[in-house]
This record gives C-alpha cells, structure tokens and sequence, in this order.
C-alpha cells in the first residue's frame, strides 16, 4: 500500500500504533488508554507480582469500582463479603502499583465506559482496552477500543502494548432518519438481528451514514456499546464536531494550544473517500421500529409490533433448536405479538444506556405518570456525576414520583453480581445489553430494549411501544449531549 | 504460564449448541474471585447443577457417565460468544479440556483460550457434520490432537488437517508466555514511547 492510498479509520489508529512486528507475528501494539475494574483484573496484578515486575505507564491506566459493588445507599455498606474482598483487593492494587483509583466515595466514580468519556481520558484516534467486553463503548469517539482478557490485562499493566493481528473492517452505513419513538439502541438492535451474534466476528465495526452523524455522543456511545454483540470485538465512529464539542473542557481533555493541535490531528483521522471496507451492510433507519428481543441472545430481536418467530420457519436446524430453546426458556409461544407481554422488572441503566440522556428520556415518559401494580422500576446512574445530575435536573424526583428505585451508580442488574437480580420466571424489560440465559439472575429472563421502550413498558405493565404514548415527539426531543 | 502443548488423544464431550455465551461457560457469580483456580465446579454451573447444589436430571452432558476425563470439546458454532471474562478457559481447564472443536469461536474468547493452553480448533462445516456423526455412531470414539502436524487423526486412520495462527502454535506449543515475548520487545516499546508522548495523564488529576 503507498503512503496516500485511501485508508479507513481503523487502518489509520492501527498504523499509528504499531510498535513493531516480527515476520509471522502479530503486531506490538501500543495502548493509549487501558482501564480496570475489580472483576477482570486481580489475577492479572497476582501475575505482575509472581514475576516481581511493575505497572510500566501507571499515568495511561484509570481503575473504577463498577461490577460487584451494591448500588443501595452506600452507608449500607457490601451484603456480600466475596464481592467486598475483590473490592478491597482493587485499591490494595492500586495503591501498591501506582494507580489512579475512582473508588466507592469518589466522586468520579462509575461504570467503566460512562466514566472515560465523562473525564475526557477517551479521546478520538487513541487505542483504548479493558477487561471488559464493551470496551468498544469508547468507539463512538473514533477511538479504536476493544475488550481483552485477564492475561491481556496482566500484558498492558506490564508493557503498556498488546500483541494483536490487524482486523478486518465492517461499514455499517445508516442513512436516513429515525422517527420519534426509534432510538440508537433500536439501530444496534435491528443491525445484530440481521448479522446475528457473530456476523462480526474477526472485524471491526465502523458505523457511518446520516442517521449516524444525527446521533449526540451519548447516542453514538449506544450504538458502539453493544459492537460486541453482533461479534465485533470493536466498533468505531469517526470524529466530527460533535465529538469535540463533547470533549471540550472535559478534565482530561487538551486545552488551550493542545486542543487546537489535537482538533486539528483528529481532523484527519476519518475514513478517506474512495478506501474501502471487508464487508459492508446498509440500514435505512426512516424504517425501523422499537427493537425488542424475545430470546436469549441479543440477536433475537423483532420490530416490537411484529410476532414472535416460529421454530418451523428456521430454515437451519441448529438455528431451529437454538430458537425452541430459547422460546422454552423464555416460555413464549412462537406467533405470539410482543406487545403486551408481561412484565415484572424494569431496568434502566448499564454502560448501554446508563447516561443522563438515557435518564432524561426515561423521566420524560415517567413525568406525571406510575409505574403499573406490581411492576418493579429500578434506576441505576451509570455514574456517580450521572447521579448527581440528575439529582439537580429533577428526574431523581421524577422516577421517585412514579415509584421507581433511584439507586447508587454500578453495573447492577445487568451483569446482576451484586445482588441486584430476577427472581427465577421473572420477564424484565432491560435497557441493558444482553439477554443471555440467567444473565439478569439465574431463571430471568430479558427483553433488551431502549429507554424509552423501558419506560413505556413500566407504565403499561407489559412491553409496550413508546411511539403510542401521547406527546411521543415532544418527549423523544428530550436527551442533549 | 501455560504448560507446553503435547500431542495427546482422547474421547470427546459433544455441545452441538451454537452461540454458547460465556456467560453460560461462567455464570457472573463466580467472577468474584481473585485467583484462577477451583472454576471446574462453575463451568456451565446453571446447565449441571439445580438450586441445591445437586446434579440435573437428567444430568447435563458434563456430568453422563463415562465423560470425566475427556479432554476435548466438540462445540457448536460461535462458541465464547459476549463476555470476555477469561474465568471460562479456566473453568475449562480446570475441568480438564484442552481442544475445542468448532466452525468459529468469538474473537475474545479464542484469544482467552490459546493464552491458557486451549486449542481452539477451527473446523469447515461439512468436517463438523462429520465429527458429530461419528460421535453419534460411536460416542466413545477418540481423536490424537497433533498440534505439531496440525492434523486431527481420525479413529479410521483418517487425518484432519487444521489451520492456526503460526505465532499463536509456536507459544501454545512452547507452553504460552506471550508477555514474555511482549517483555523481550522492551528497546522497542521505549523507542515508540519516545516518538509519540502519552496522549493522557492520569496521574495529573482533574484540571
């Protein structure tokens, strides 16, 4: 290839991070950013110490305490005395290796992928990883940012690089413009139902088009969120004024000279006319719908006025099993509308759809209006600054008001370890990012779908479609950001 | 460190089910450990185990008769897909698989295995078909695993022959140690580091 043929974002943030590569080994490949939490990184400090070597960039890595911790009122302190020793663990880490740490009590405190961006440590052109697979979140700022495992963690503590093959590239061109009620949780929806859970497996998601350029960060955050699963361990959208009128006096963002510098590098970073892609899938978003999944996995997913899938229609055996199994989980019958099906839980949070667009939208449906008898409205903040704003703004007493749960910022109920779970059979609409089989507690089962769904669903006691709710414009033009 | 990778034969566990998350592999509440070991209880907890602690009846396919002991995995496609949580090849190793046979696995996921000596072994669709009708006529049937050739030998005679990556062999083969070979690149990571200052600074606190 020759210095100026046209190059795709991914190849660019790439080549610029290629420290060095043997003949027939992966790349060296520098970190810019690397980011722990207490789950996926113990054993990976454990390593560091039985080779007796250090954090080698501890200025590069932020540590946050978000999967385990409780999201009740803090004075209660951790129920579960597991969950506390990992925690514990954290900071002795920290504090040993020279981490900065965003413990319970900070206020920067937060879900991982709510908090980089927050601090302005996420930032475009930069390779980002943490043991966590929605890492991909940061790609909404035309970072290349991907998740990695424990023995990878232990690699970036140690030599702040990673040994990775370069991958292939994916367009997923959105054009058009979604209608109120549709949302960026309803696009990645509708994309992992057409490619299924693994159509994007070896690649890397770069998302273009309109409808794409439309969306506020925080929305663009949505859509990279769950990259993962349609198989992508990344997924990117390149920088444009938006990005930097997010990023702009953020704490760790440049300032003065610096950020005119860095605007001026990050200009540079988008896709170049005429490079092309691996593979490529177009998306018209003027007709889509709410998504909803009625299975488990988050492939499963219909438009929410349509039926629940016949195991007979499956054309491929081992899609028809997985497809029986998943309605017997879920105890669903094929042909029935989604509309309407009960509900028990309502969760609204997660690194999906934890930010404060996501609680403004969720407030604007619930203002002057209850949750239904006996269904279960949880709101967890995706960050103690989330918390705090939406404190200031009213919706804290808005979710109260319609007799939600206003939690403390955490991971909660959607990876569900820290006691914030599904009673078995329980059906809980989720705005969190997978559906998996006991995924929200052992024998629960979820319908993944966006906040405003959610909302609409808790209201109604049953998946309901938010376009019907009176004043829908007037309530999706809430968000910003 | 992994141990070195050796040739070895064994009966097969089959797992037709395709899109196996690792969520299912390890269930979330077993990530609160701080070590690696004592996961073989947790693999596929909620597929083996009722509430009680007792086995499923009928028991899943871990826990038949005659499967203790086999050291290889034939998986449905897609195998490790969403969390990246590497607690799932430890929990495999713990139970003792060393080879996984299949038409894809998710990318972190395969990458977690062959960092801790679990060959995940990509197989075309009709050779897959292939693999469970021998199972299904004789389910004791065993393969040599020959990472060294590549091959699969066959109970027939037959040899399969596989594809890897050839850096990801020569570590699984050497008994992985990947950041052993990151270490060994140190005057080149300090070059780079020099050409091109940290773009952030954590340390520096909020402005």
């Amino acid at each position: 290839m020759t210095a100026d043929a046209p190059r795709t974002i991914v190849e660019k943030i790439w080549t610029d991070h290629v420290v060095t590569q043997d003949p027939g080994a992966p790349a060296v490949l520098a970190v810019d950013l690397h980011l722990v939490h207490e789950v996926t990184s113990p054993q990976a400090f454990s390593g560091l110490r039985a080779r007796g070597i250090g954090v080698r960039r501890p200025g590069q890595t932020v540590a946050t305490a978000d999967h385990s911790i409780p999201t009740t009122d803090r004075s209660l302190g951790f129920l579960d005395a597991m969950a506390l020793a990992q925690v514990n663990q954290l900071e002795a880490n920290c504090a040993e290796f020279g981490i900065p740490l965003h413990g319970i009590g900070d206020p920067a405190q937060g879900i991982v992928h709510v908090i980089g961006p927050q601090l302005g440590l996420t930032q475009p052109g930069m390779t980002i990883v943490c043991g966590d697979s929605h890492t991909s979140t940061h790609g909404a700022f035309g970072a290349l940012a991907f998740g990695i495992g424990t023995s990878e963690v232990e690699m970036v503590l140690a030599t702040q690089t990673l040994l990775q093959r370069d991958p292939k590239t994916y367009e997923v061109r959105v054009d058009g413009r979604l209608t109120p009620g549709v949302s960026a949780k309803d696009i990645i929806l509708a994309l992992i139902a057409r490619i299924g859970v693994g159509g994007g497996t070896g690649h890397v998601f770069e998302y273009t088009g309109d409808a794409i350029r439309a969306l506020t960060m925080e929305q663009r955050m949505t859509v990279c969120n769950m990259s993962i699963e349609g198989g992508a361990r990344a997924g990117l959208i390149a920088p444009d004024d938006t990005t930097f009128a997010y990023l702009h006096g953020r704490p760790h963002a440049p300032a003065g000279a610096a950020w005119e510098d860095a605007v001026a590098r990050w200009r540079l970073l988008p896709t170049d006319d005429g490079a092309t892609y691996d593979k490529t899938i177009a998306i018209d978003a003027d007709t889509l719908e709410p998504m909803v999944t009625y299975g488990t996995n988050p492939g499963m997913g219909i438009p929410i006025t349509s039926r629940v899938p016949f195991p007979a229609d499956q054309a491929d055996p081992g899609q028809r099993r997985a497809l029986e199994r998943a309605l017997e989980y879920m105890d669903l019958q094929p042909g029935q509308p989604i509309l309407g099906q009960k509900v028990d839980v309502v969760f609204v949070g997660s690194c999906t759809n934890g930010r404060i667009s996501d609680l403004r939208l969720a407030a604007s449906v619930l203002r002057d209006r209850h949750v239904a008898d006996g269904v279960r409205l949880m709101v967890v903040p995706g960050s103690d600054e989330v918390k705090r704003e939406a404190e200031r703004e009213g919706l804290s007493e808005i979710f109260k008001a319609a007799g939600a749960e206003w939690r403390e910022a955490g991971c909660s109920m959607c990876i569900a370890m820290n006691g914030d779970q599904l009673r078995p059979g329980q059906y809980a609409v989720s705005t969190s990012n997978r559906n998996f089989e006991g995924r929200q507690g052992k024998g629960g089962r979820t319908f993944l779908a966006s906040p405003l769904t959610a909302a609409a669903s808790a209201i109604a006691g049953v998946v309901a479609d938010p376009r019907r709710l009176a004043g829908i414009e007037a309530i999706a033009a809430v968000g910003g950001r | 460190m992994a141990e070195p990778f050796t040739m070895f034969t064994s009966r097969i566990v089959p797992l037709p089910a395709e899109n196996v998350d690792t969520d299912q592999i390890v269930p979330a509440r077993y990530l609160k450990v701080t070590d690696k070991a004592g996961l073989g209880d947790a693999l596929f907890r909620d597929w083996r185990f009722e509430e009680d602690g007792s086995l499923k009846d009928p028991p899943f396919i871990l826990d038949q008769p005659g499967m203790a002991g086999r050291r290889i995995l034939l998986v449905g496609d897609n195998f490790g897909a969403g969390s990246s949580r590497e607690h799932a090849p430890w929990a495999l190793t713990a139970w003792g698989v060393r080879a996984i046979l299949s038409t894809s696995y998710a990318d972190i996921f395969r990458s977690n295995s062959l960092k801790n000596g679990v060959l995940p072994i990509v197989v075309d669709a009709p050779t897959h078909a292939h693999l469970f009708a021998l199972l299904a006529a004789d389910p004791d049937a065993e393969l040599t695993i020959d990472l060294a050739e590549q091959g699969i030998l066959l109970p027939d005679g037959s040899t399969i022959d596989f594809d890897i990556d050839p850096f990801a062999k020569r570590m699984i083969l050497a008994g992985t140690d990947e950041l052993g070979y990151l270490l060994s690149k140190e005057a080149d990571i300090g070059a780079w580091e020099t050409a091109h200052p940290p773009r952030i600074d954590s340390l520096a606190g909020a402005r």
